[in-house]
């Protein structure tokens, strides 16, 4: 079956990144396929290849970038909720004047019109998130 | 098949899982995940609710929060299934839609 995941919060912050993340790896061990991981509100601080949590600790950016990888995720970060958050990639850092971008592997900053289609073209949308 | 349900939330910190019980037809199923795992558990001022609640509905908790918070499954109300991760994912495959209540 075809599924999508919204995440709404940030790591560390409750348990809803780390859920997200666990549901996401068990969904693709059963088969199905993972049409595309949308982050939004503070979720989009999940993209940022910055944090570095202690080593004895999770790090969840890290996890989803190995996923991306392994699986070829489609990992979006809301752009309007992550120009608030300070989240940047190549280009938005070129287009707002800020001398570096900090968005992990992986992750793309796209609209929220890549929810909406996530919406329209899976079988199952799973929200996590406070 | 009717809606999953899913609560994350603590039935003594918030009011989701009276909304999910609210909206959720006969025959839908409410998961427990998160802090809302603490609604399954028996002897808790909301336990004759939850209890009542498994007349019209499946209910269903996640095992792996429930360790988490150093419960066990014989903390769990009779008739609530215990899942793993994986069987999230059979029961958001298995019912038509899903709610998240956050």
């Amino acid at each position: 079956m075809k599924l999508s995941v919204l995440v709404n919060e940030g790591p560390y912050q409750h348990q809803s990144a780390d859920s997200a993340i666990q549901f996401t790896k068990a969904a693709l061990e059963r088969g199905h396929e993972i049409f595309r991981v949308f982050f939004y509100h503070d979720g989009v601080n999940n993209g940022t290849r910055f944090a570095v949590p202690p080593q004895d600790d999770r790090n969840i950016t890290q996890e989803w970038t190995a996923l991306a990888k392994e699986h070829g995720l489609d990992l979006v970060v809301c752009i309007a909720a992550a120009q608030r958050r300070g989240i940047l990639d190549e280009n938005e850092a070129k287009r707002q004047g800020k001398d570096g971008n900090n968005i992990a592997d992986g992750f793309r900053i796209s609209g929220l019109g890549q929810l909406i289609e996530a919406g329209i073209q899976s079988d199952r949308m799973v929200i996590f998130g406070d | 098949m009717p809606m999953l349900h899913t609560v994350n939330k603590s039935p003594f910190e918030r009011r989701t899982l009276d909304t999910a019980l609210r909206h959720a037809v006969k025959g839908a199923a409410i998961l427990l995940i998160e802090d809302g795992v603490y609604a399954a558990f028996d002897g808790t001022v909301v336990a004759e609710k939850v209890k009542a609640a498994l007349a019209d509905h499946k209910i269903y908790v996640l095992g792996p929060d429930v360790a988490a918070r150093g419960m066990s499954e014989h903390h769990v109300i009779e008739g609530i299934g215990v899942v793993d991760y994986g069987g999230f994912v059979d029961l958001v495959t298995e019912y038509d839609k899903v709610q998240s209540w956050l």
